[in-house]
């Protein structure tokens, strides 16, 4: 048992939270967010080439780090620490964890690209109907020769508008909720008879509402066997929830210190508020749930290679959703009316807060999720 | 970071299972199971077994007789004590004023009280809280007059009352925090003394609490006639003992191996206690307070880890040790709702043991026996050791700077 970051850990956590803190402010992240665009390519460009974090978890043999989970939760907890909105979570952590599970040629081409900046991949698996299960889908492959012909609407696709790659979840045989029957395909983005409805989210990203009509798909666009990727999927959105819960981490972090900064500077009644006990304890009590959230964020990717990886997963996730409700509601709260404004840094963190809140799967549906793998 | 145990520490699992196993007295066996009140020979037939084995203070540095643990083979003593329902052995003497005396007193004192500590021969009992300083801890009363008696030796004479002192009626020696200056500012007059409870001048009188139980009390101190070599460290700096004693019995106080097996055992009770026709736990509402429960317990077991981890590392435990203490005993208190809950009916009859040889059949099933008095008697948890809301004021003022 050990809780040690090694070495390389410790330079890798150091030299993300630097070269972001000196290049990422949130003036330069809302000009990104202003010019509808949602992220920035030089940005993209520069975490593949100056900074080299986009082979934090891939093998050395492909030109990576060599790292894996712990390394994605180190950049993950950077990540939200300065609000990044750069696609390393759909490109990196699911895109690359898929492919790692995989392999194959597939793996062997892509990664390269991955580690190199050119290939983004945005997570297309969310539908209309389905909510937060990943096995309830309506859209369709079906095999046609060789290859596929791809049918169906997937909603909210993080990051699609500028991704030259979609990672697709499809129903390749059985009925619409059967666990069998789903496979996972990788396509270029651009393939005829894919069109999307892109738009910003409400914390300054940008996805698509992606339709897929009659697309021909080859057989090297298929991720392992096919009617086998419901655990592959359900491996990586846990792998991809435990990275979430990471930039939770960050986030929470900074509402908590801007929010003890702030209540030590604002006055109010001659004194700072921060001199006010209703004040001080609210303040703890959003410090008990940062280090708590990330206690459980640990614990869950530290066990995401180990028979415990879904019930682990979806306890950090409803431990962490709670608490990010809980400290940025306050953190708005104790600023006041500015809290509520779109001018300061804070309100912004609670509203990317908030969507990770309910990203893959609210506080209730992990709940829900744990009891059926643990007590039921 | 890892979370696999090395061989070595598998087999130092083992060797504790084997241990628990072959010596925890078989007349303790359902106690703790059953929740039954524990007399003071309970606590000393275990403490006894395990300081035969030099096993007895796994926190003490090995020089002083600590067993030379590494964090992660006390953490597997923990669990595994924990999870063979063995006793937890009195923390007065053992986790309170011994990591004082090592720390803070002169060689001669370690001398004479800490063998005692560990052999359990001598109990000890916290003089700290008093009828006017709860939460004010600084503004204690009790004062002790210095004055040079006929032998030519150096006295303290110590005036007072001390209350909610647990176990005083069975303590040989008590620590207790006693003013020497009046006129310095509250926390700068205080200093730190031995006193031995058959002394003249105490008098134990009991306090009943909620359940039923006599475990604390009211100490009356008149004329106390106290040697100066008595007290630890230096006179007026009794609050830095003071403060440091409480981190180290906040982290203590977290539970968490204990809270982990006392999961257990309500979900056990959930299994076999019928709801409308159904197990309880297959209540949604019940079933989710097990799950809020679990993943919070979780949640602070790896909070603790993150600690030991830092304290492994050379910090030791400080004001963070505040959060252990807060969410350790907020779960601890939740337990014992859900198990009233979960008894029904059953948490209402009043329960009284009659001893050795008492032939009265129960009422009800036995695990509801005490679920009534235990959740009563674990609503101290949130007061005792510096209340919760005086933890969020350290929190406030040492970690956050407010």
């Amino acid at each position: 048992m050990d809780f040690n970051l090694t070495d390389e850990q410790t330079m890798l956590k150091d030299t993300v939270q630097r070269y972001l803190a000196d290049t990422y402010s949130f003036d330069a992240r809302m000009k990104s967010v202003h010019s509808g665009a949602g992220w920035s390519p030089s940005v993209w460009k520069a975490f593949a080439e100056e900074l080299g974090i986009l082979g934090a978890p891939f093998a050395e043999a492909h030109g990576g780090l060599g790292g894996g989970a712990i390394e994605n939760m180190i950049v993950m907890e950077e990540i939200g620490r300065a609000m990044v909105l750069e696609p390393y979570l759909s490109t990196v952590v699911i895109g690359g964890g898929a492919l790692k599970a995989v392999g194959g040629a597939i793996a062997e081409a892509v990664i390269p690209e991955i580690i190199a900046g050119n290939a983004i991949i945005a997570f297309a698996y969310a539908e209309p109907q389905g909510r937060y299960h990943l096995h309830d889908l309506t859209t369709t492959a079906r095999a046609d020769g060789e290859g596929w012909v791809l049918n169906g609407h997937k909603s909210v696709v993080t990051s699609a508008p500028y991704a030259t790659h979609l990672l697709v979840t499809a129903r390749t045989s059985g009925a619409q909720r059967d666990a069998g029957g789903i496979s996972l395909f990788l396509i270029p983005s651009g393939l005829a008879g894919i069109t999307r409805r892109d738009y910003m989210t409400v914390d300054g990203g940008a996805a698509s509402e992606v339709y897929f009509e009659n697309v021909a798909l080859g057989a090297d666009h298929l991720l392992g066997r096919a009617g086998e990727g419901l655990p592959i999927i359900e491996q990586v959105v846990d792998e991809a929830t435990a990275a979430v819960c990471a930039e939770a981490c960050g986030l929470l972090r900074v509402l908590q210190a801007t929010t003890l900064d702030y209540a030590k500077q604002r006055k109010q009644f001659g004194k700072p508020i921060g001199d006010f006990q209703v004040i001080q304890h609210r303040i703890v009590d959003m410090f008990l749930e940062v280090e708590q959230a990330v206690s459980i964020t640990l614990m869950a990717t530290l066990k995401l290679d180990t028979a415990e990886r879904a019930t682990a997963v979806s306890m950090a996730k409803a431990k962490v959703g709670k608490a990010a409700k809980f400290v940025g509601q306050n953190a708005v709260q104790i600023h006041g009316g500015i809290g509520i404004s779109n001018e300061l840094a804070v309100g912004h963190y609670f509203k990317r807060a908030t969507l990770v809140e309910g990203l893959f799967g609210s506080v209730d549906h992990h709940f829900a999720r744990y009891e059926t793998l643990a007590i039921d | 970071m890892d979370l696999s145990f090395s061989p070595e520490d598998l087999a130092f699992r083992d060797e504790v299972r084997a241990v628990i196993r072959d010596e925890y007295p078989t007349e303790l066996h359902g106690k703790i199971d059953e929740g039954e009140e524990l007399s003071k020979d309970d606590f000393l037939k275990w403490h006894k077994v395990l300081a035969a084995k030099g096993w007895i203070a796994p926190a003490w540095p090995k020089q002083y007789g600590g067993t030379g643990w590494n964090s992660v083979q006390r953490y597997i003593w923990s669990e595994e004590t924990a999870r063979a329902d063995a006793i937890r052995l009195m923390p007065f003497g053992l986790s309170m004023v011994g990591p004082v005396i090592y720390t803070f007193g002169t060689e001669e004192q370690k001398a004479r009280f800490l063998p005692g500590i560990l052999s359990g021969d001598v109990w000890w009992c916290q003089g700290y809280s008093e009828p006017g300083a709860g939460s004010d801890l600084a503004n204690l009363r009790t004062k002790a007059e210095r004055f040079t008696g006929e032998d030519g030796k150096e006295y303290y004479r110590v005036n007072g009352q001390k209350t909610w002192t647990t176990m005083a009626q069975h303590a040989d020696w008590g620590f207790f925090l006693v003013r020497t200056d009046p006129a310095s500012k509250p926390q700068e007059g205080i200093s730190f003394l031995l006193i031995d409870m058959n002394s003249p001048g105490v008098t134990v009188r009991p306090i009943i609490t909620l359940g039923g139980e006599h475990e604390v009390n009211e100490v009356w101190l008149e004329d106390v006639i106290v040697p100066v070599d008595q007290r630890i460290y230096d006179e007026n700096k009794g609050w830095t003992c003071a403060k440091f004693l409480l981190a180290h019995e906040r982290t203590g106080i977290a539970g968490v191996a204990a809270s982990k097996r006392g999961v257990e055992r309500i979900r056990a009770v959930a299994k076999s206690e019928q709801d409308g026709g159904q197990p309880l736990i297959a209540n949604p509402f019940f079933k989710r307070k097990i799950a809020e429960l679990e993943i919070d317990l979780a949640a602070l077991e790896f909070t603790e880890l993150r600690t030991l981890a830092g304290e492994a590392s050379g910090k030791g435990p400080g004001p963070e040790s505040s959060l252990l203490k807060i969410k350790g005993t907020e779960i601890q208190q939740r337990l014992t709702e859900l198990a009233l809950e979960a008894a029904g009916h059953y948490g209402a009859p009043y329960f009284r043991s009659f001893g050795e040889g008492d032939n009265e059949s129960a009422i009800g099933p036995d695990y509801s026996r005490r679920v009534a008095p235990t959740y009563f008697n674990m609503r101290k948890t949130s007061i005792y050791g510096g209340s919760n809301e005086i933890q969020r004021n350290i929190i406030a003022k040492m970690v956050l700077g407010l």
